[in-house]
């Protein structure tokens, strides 16, 4: 296997873009990123494009082609491929990207997420998110996704003594990233006031425990490192990529308050990488649920189990806190558009590592992590990127 | 969402409650599976079936507010994961009772109602949901 390098980023503001089609922000993000790599249409020899759903958001499948297409890369008929894996498409476009260079079949690839939303109203899209979980045992029962992260949060807080507090520290730190961050769909600080007085939507988590539904897009370029430095002085070494899947009903996991997906998805990435946990600086977490973020602090280990909630809550996680935890405003307040996100981890991370984020800088930022979860936590995929 | 035989398919799980038991090391397992996922070749053809009592304690719980439109009429309503005697875990609603009263440990136990139906005028669909159990009786 070759070692891979990002040799370029790019993304679309992140919101609810009315006036933009998912090929439109598809192919902004995609000319984004090969502008900043300072390749040509022609030197790109695959595209993996992370989406969730399009037939059901904007009735649009065969989405690779489709991008493909509208970004001119037709001319060379290149390998267009769609990847899915719920709220883990992005991620694991990434990686199916990454192993396609790794593997020597190809030199430049390039890697999108993207995800049309708002062209359906809220009740859609919430049917449209319980197609994560499993349809027959858990959503004919009456279970959206938010009231199965609910049971996760109402266990939590029953085993460990966590409180609403605790947990509104989570919301209250992204909002005040993403304040930063001039992508991000919700720029303004909040108190912890608002998330708790914020309108139920799965007894414990209210409105501002959930992160938005969001349209946008984000991509990277691959190359191998041995030609990595012919496009940029900065290349970004993916060091390592984690996989695994668990059961797709939450009521059949060994622990609900595990995420055993994600627990041996770090692992495996860690060991690629020849890593430990605390040569990590900077994570992007899956905070599409408050308790989500505090899951994924215990079960990657930045803190032990039970912990994260008041290891949040004590500020550990902020810039300029132990572990700089979702300084782009994470789901929650830069937004969630489903297949976007995992990629647009990796731009935030790779912004870090470059140097670039500007007044949400982490000082000295070497590796980081990315950490992204589809449905209640049946796929976890984790990427390590470096300062190569 | 879904066909007739979509839903007609399920009802023996979801009627009387059918999982299995795998043979080779006694774990129960709902709904029915093919291949004991701890057990693997060794329970080919060992997966017996296996109706669950219906008894079971509330392992975590939610108040749904805001829930898909075939459930609109229904909320706020209580979902639950319930832990059954058997030690498999299900989630269905729990009925009959008043949210805020709904606790962790609290014991419960199956009953057959309506989940839903087919559009407004299509054929309906029943299956579990649990209610509690006064320990008095």
């Amino acid at each position: 296997m070759r070692d891979v390098a990002i040799i370029g980023i790019g993304d679309t503001k992140f919101g609810e873009l009315w006036d933009s089609s998912l090929r439109r922000i598809g192919i902004e993000a995609g000319i984004a990123a090969i502008s900043d790599a300072g390749i040509s249409g022609d030197e790109v020899d695959a595209l993996y494009v992370g989406n969730m759903s399009a037939g059901r958001f904007i009735e649009q499948e065969h989405v690779a082609a489709l991008i493909a297409d509208y970004a001119g890369l037709t001319k060379n008929h290149i390998p267009a491929v769609r990847v899915e894996a719920s709220g883990a498409s992005g991620a694991l476009a990434l990686r199916e990207g990454y192993l396609s260079v790794a593997s020597g079949e190809y030199d430049i690839v390039v890697v999108g997420g993207a995800e049309k939303m708002t062209d359906v109203g809220d009740e859609d899209i919430t049917n449209i998110q319980a197609a994560a979980m499993d349809q027959e045992w858990e959503s004919v029962f009456g279970a959206t996704l938010p009231s199965l992260y609910a049971m996760m949060a109402r266990r939590y807080m029953h085993e460990y003594g966590a409180t609403r507090e605790q947990f509104a520290s989570v919301p209250v730190k992204n909002h005040a990233n993403a304040a930063k961050n001039p992508k991000a769909q919700y720029r303004r600080a909040i108190k912890p006031e608002t998330v708790l007085n914020a309108t139920m939507v799965a007894d414990p988590l209210g409105m501002f425990d959930c992160a938005p539904n969001s349209d946008g897009a984000a991509a990277v370029v691959l190359a191998p490192m041995e030609i990595a430095k012919k496009y940029t002085d900065t290349p970004i070494r993916i060091a390592g990529s984690g996989q695994a899947s668990d059961s797709l009903a939450l009521h059949q996991r060994r622990d609900i308050l595990t995420m055993d997906a994600t627990v041996y998805a770090v692992r495996r990435a860690l060991k690629q990488a020849k890593k430990e946990v605390k040569d990590i600086q900077v994570a992007e977490l899956n905070d599409n649920y408050t308790i989500s973020e505090i899951l994924a602090l215990e079960d990657i280990g930045f803190v032990e189990k039970g912990k994260g909630a008041e290891f949040s809550h004590s500020g550990q996680t902020a810039i300029d806190g132990r572990i700089a935890v979702n300084t782009s405003g994470g789901l929650k307040a830069r937004g969630n558009p489903i297949g976007a996100t995992g990629i647009a981890q990796a731009v935030e991370i790779v912004r870090q590592l470059r140097g670039d984020a500007g007044e949400r800088q982490v000082d000295g930022a070497q590796v980081g992590l990315t950490h992204n979860v589809g449905g209640t936590g049946a796929t976890a995929i984790v990427h390590i990127l470096e300062v190569a | 969402m879904g066909s007739i035989p979509r839903f007609w398919r399920e009802n023996p799980s979801r009627y009387n409650l059918v999982g299995v038991k795998c043979e080779n090391c006694g774990r129960v397992f709902f709904p029915p599976r093919e291949i004991c996922p701890v057990c693997h070749r060794e329970s080919i053809g060992k997966m017996k079936r296996l109706a669950l009592s219906g008894k079971g304690t509330v392992y975590s719980y939610t108040i749904v507010q805001d829930a898909h439109p075939q459930f609109e009429m229904l909320k706020p309503y209580v979902l639950a994961m319930v832990e059954m005697e058997e030690g498999v875990k299900i989630t269905s609603q729990i009925i009959d009772v008043e949210p805020e009263d709904v606790r962790i440990g609290m014991k419960v136990e199956a009953v057959m109602r309506r989940l839903g139906a087919e559009g407004n005028s299509g054929i309906l669909h029943y299956g579990y949901k649990f209610r509690p159990v006064n320990e008095q009786e």
